[in-house]
């Protein structure tokens, strides 16, 4: 199959931007889309031309770097699943796609694809561990945790990072990622005694960085490849409700 | 070289007990005069920098990820090991140690074993406390689950996303000393070389991958935490960016390269579909636990799987080892597959596949049971191959996944080049010839928890406070000079081959002659060309684009380039370990198809010293003493 992609070029994170057109070499349908990228980026460099910069690591859905905006959908169309597990065959011949950077105030476009998420992270210092040192632990069944409490943490720990809920989101809000981490430590026992600072801390941050409000619309619950749910920033609003009533 | 493992005297199960002990120690007020740079974030990094900034050294973190939390410890799936016996199955550190030592072939330190397994059930304590969501059963204590090459349920873990939660656990603790202003944090930052002074290491020189930018970082002590060279094949399950370039670069410093021909092998993984391919996907471990392999008995056997009846299938793994069954370890499990594939009883398309068949257990658990343990697996499964695997068995086959070599360290994880040590994949210390299942979040995270930061102040004691060299030094600018140097040489070349061509090329010479079999003629062939491909690499890549700014094509091509000399290594050792042990299977030592060891001659670790670009390398050994483990045939039958 052949198809037509219509890519995002900047060389730069202060130069201008604009669209190119390529045609792809001949594919697989099997193919992942990175791997198409790969094909079209390795048909560039033999034509002399710049390959397409695009963040890719373990191309298994779980690491979070890959994040394309294909068609104008964070990942592609698909529920559940990183830009990594797209592949080709949900894809017609002589398709045009359209790919571009994940759009976001807070994610500067660095080089075409590639955008800085670094603003994460510095939410994450911010508030999102618990303050153990290493050794100083019990032994890990001193502390039981109810089975429904530690799925539920789980489903809020599987965020990878990838930052799909901020480009979905009309707000660029970053509501989502920050209330998984904040509702995976506040459903377990040990995110107790920071629970507060941790809501308090974290939002503050969110907000230094111009990440917008949520106004509820969904649509990072929709983009998210690991399907994490809305009902986790209703969690976090409750737990900065209280948070705000008690202080630290 | 001199290779003095520094195993403490003393019973085995004392030996970690008093070397930390007896080991020299830095008084509180000392440790913030030392820094220390920690490159690679994975699980022995992350855990190793926070950990050390927690007791109070100044700490510079760098990977090559845009985050910490990207690196590829994040894919493993199925669990991690310690010898807790919650299960009340008999487990014991004993048992841990010994099932390791069993499991990579004799040909693993005793002493560095032993640690890991009286370590392991820190590791749980520590994770848990930082809120690491394991699973667990209804009266809210932690589940367990079964892996290959054990007869006990030891293994930890958190749906199949373990490696997943251990590292954001890890990133966890690192985030909270970044933001304490305790760790200098420098993502999207690569080492391209270790710079040594005075014979000891003292810095690294580095690339911001995003400017291009060369950073010369001085350090009273580095610590290479960057994971393991299995891509050196092109295709594995490593993350596409994962590369051996650090360690080769130490190595070429002077730190010996142990064992570089150990290479795992992983029996179930999505078999290779075409030539566009990038990257092979693991299946997790843990579904040998309900899933039976499986090939035809009969030889061309095209029928689909459903029409051949239960007496025409060979359930290979249950029929040869019978103790062990499906849950056979992996280098074992591997070359089953190959053989009953070599017997053209392969599966699929290329015939290169075997079944992994859940039709039985969801007989016997329902599919609801099996949805709810494997169901992501099982999707996976499907986006990538658009097969059912509830409906039709999955098409398996075995990928390289892991390297058990890695430079040479002696009991305190140091290298042979003073002030360096090495954690994690990127060693070579405790899996032997083979890594069991679950072993390796283990290991990173014993070495960055709690063996790094009991044995480097060993080191550090012996250098004055405040003696760091200054990175303006001789050292630092000669180091830079190569880097630049080399930089310039691969953007130079604007030849014809891309980047990806050479690559493949490498990873088909290697995969045929350095594979799951190993022969002395095939050996001999690619060392014979390798030297061809590099030569024709530097003569007639093309790397577009620029030094100073983000170039993909150059951070790649740096470390095919480096592949391309790692390869002929691992070729060079494979040929001279004339046995077979663990992973390593030469056909002229074998006994009914099984390993034959020679522990006569081969029980050592050979450590491989670097003497300069067209020169052999030359192999020193660091005898294996088998003091408190009798050596005995690896039997899983």
């Amino acid at each position: 199959m052949k198809v037509t992609l219509k890519v995002w070029r900047q060389q730069s994170p202060n130069s201008a931007g604009r669209f190119e057109t390529y045609p792809t070499p001949d594919l697989n349908p099997n193919m992942s889309f990175l791997e198409m990228l790969d094909v079209v980026n390795d048909d560039l460099t033999r034509q002399g031309k710049e390959p397409i910069a695009f963040a890719h690591d373990c191309r298994e859905g779980i690491c979070g770097t890959c994040g394309l905006s294909i068609n104008g959908r964070p990942h592609g169309e698909g529920r559940g699943t990183a830009t990594c597990q797209l592949y080709m065959r949900h894809f017609t011949e002589g398709q045009t796609i359209t790919i571009e950077p994940f759009r976001a105030g807070p994610f500067p476009v660095l080089q075409d694809l590639i955008v800085d998420r670094s603003a994460f992270d510095r939410i994450m210092q911010k508030g999102g561990f618990v303050s153990v040192r290493t050794g100083s632990c019990q032994d890990a069944n001193a502390l039981p945790v109810a089975k429904p409490a530690a799925e539920l943490a789980m489903d809020a720990a599987a965020c990878i990072g990838c930052g799909a809920c901020v480009a979905s989101c009309k707000n660029a809000s970053a509501m989502l990622f920050v209330s998984a981490k904040v509702s995976q430590l506040g459903l377990l026992p040990q995110g107790q005694p920071e629970r507060h600072r941790r809501v308090l801390a974290m939002v503050a941050q969110m907000d230094r960085e111009g990440f917008g409000n949520c106004t509820v619309t969904g649509s990072c619950e929709e983009a998210c490849p690991k399907n994490i749910s809305l009902a986790f920033i209703a969690r976090m609003n409750r737990d900065y409700a209280v948070a705000l009533l008690k202080g630290e | 070289m001199k290779l003095d493992s520094k195993i403490p005297a003393g019973p085995l199960e004392q030996k970690w007990a008093r070397h930390i002990a007896e080991n020299r120690l830095v008084a509180p007020n000392n440790k913030r005069k030392y820094h220390i740079v920690v490159v690679g974030t994975g699980l022995a990094g992350a855990s190793a920098a926070a950990t050390l900034s927690e007791l109070g050294y100044r700490v510079t973190a760098i990977c090559f990820h845009d985050t910490a939390r990207r690196a590829h410890s994040i894919a493993a799936q199925g669990g991690i090991n310690a010898a807790k016996n919650y299960q009340n199955d008999g487990d014991s550190v004993w048992r841990l140690f010994y099932d390791t030592v069993k499991g990579g072939d004799f040909r693993a330190r005793e002493a560095n074993v032993h640690r890991l397994a009286q370590v392991s059930s820190g590791i749980i304590d520590q994770c848990v406390g930082q809120g690491v969501p394991f699973a667990r059963e209804y009266g809210g204590l932690l589940a367990n689950r079964s892996f290959g090459g054990a007869q006990v349920s030891r293994t930890f873990y958190a749906r199949g996303q373990t490696g997943q939660q251990l590292l954001l656990g890890a990133y966890s603790a690192l985030s909270k000393q970044v933001g304490a202003g305790a760790i200098t944090m420098l993502p999207n930052t690569e080492m391209l070389d270790l710079v040594v002074v005075d014979g000891q290491a003292k810095g690294i020189v580095a690339r911001n991958l995003n400017t291009g930018k060369l950073e010369r970082i001085a350090a009273d002590a580095v610590v290479l935490a960057t994971g393991g060279y299995g891509n050196v094949f092109n295709l594995s399950t490593y993350a596409r960016n994962s590369n051996a370039t650090a360690i080769w670069r130490a190595h070429r410093r002077g730190a010996g390269f142990a064992n570089p021909c150990f290479t795992q092998i992983h029996p179930t993984c999505i078999p290779v579909s075409g030539d566009y391919q990038s990257k092979l996907t693991l299946m997790s471990e843990s579904l040998r636990n309900d899933g039976r392999c499986w090939v035809p008995k009969r030889e061309g056997d095209k029928r689909r799987p459903q029409e051949i009846p239960e007496a025409e299938r060979d359930y290979y793994l249950e029929r040869m080892y019978p103790a062990f069954g499906n849950l056979a370890p992996r280098d074992i499990a591997s070359r089953a597959a190959k053989r009953v594939c070599d017997e053209k009883r392969g599966v699929g398309e290329s015939g290169l596949g075997v079944y992994l068949d859940f039709s039985d257990a969801i007989n016997r658990l329902g599919l609801e049971t099996i949805k709810e343990r494997y169901g992501n697996l099982f999707d996976i499964y499907h986006e990538i191959t658009d097969e059912d695997a509830y409906g039709t068995p999955m098409r398996i086959f075995p990928a390289v996944h892991y390297t058990m070599g890695g430079l040479w360290v002696d009991y305190n994880l140091m290298s042979t080049i003073p002030g360096l040590f090495v954690l994690g994949e990127a060693n070579f210390s405790d899996h032997g010839a083979n890594r069991l299942g679950a072993s390796a979040l283990m290991q990173g995270l014993a070495d960055g928890y709690f063996v790094i930061p009991n044995t480097i102040c060993g080191y550090l004691a012996t250098q004055k406070p405040g003696s760091c060299p200054s990175a303006d030094g001789e050292e630092f600018q000669a180091a830079e000079a190569d880097v630049t140097a080399r930089i310039e040489r691969l953007l130079g070349v604007r030849g014809k081959r891309t980047i990806t061509d050479f690559h493949k090329a490498l990873g088909r010479l290697l995969w045929e002659n350095c594979g799951m079999a190993r022969k002395r003629a095939n050996l001999e062939k690619a060392i014979r060309e390798i030297p061809g491909l590099r030569e024709e690499f530097w003569q007639d890549v093309n790397v577009p684009g620029e030094a100073g700014n983000l170039n993909q094509s150059l951070e790649r091509a740096g470390r095919v380039a480096d592949f391309l000399e790692l390869a002929e290594l691992m070729c060079r050792d494979a040929l001279a370990r004339e046995e077979s042990c663990g992973c390593h299977f030469r056909e002229e030592y074998e006994e009914a198809g099984e390993c034959k060891r020679n522990d006569q001659d081969f029980a050592h670790a050979a450590v491989w010293e670097w003497q300069g670009e067209d020169k052999a390398p030359v192999r020193h050994t660091e005898p294996l003493a088998y003091e408190f483990v009798k050596m005995a045939t690896r039997s899983y039958k």
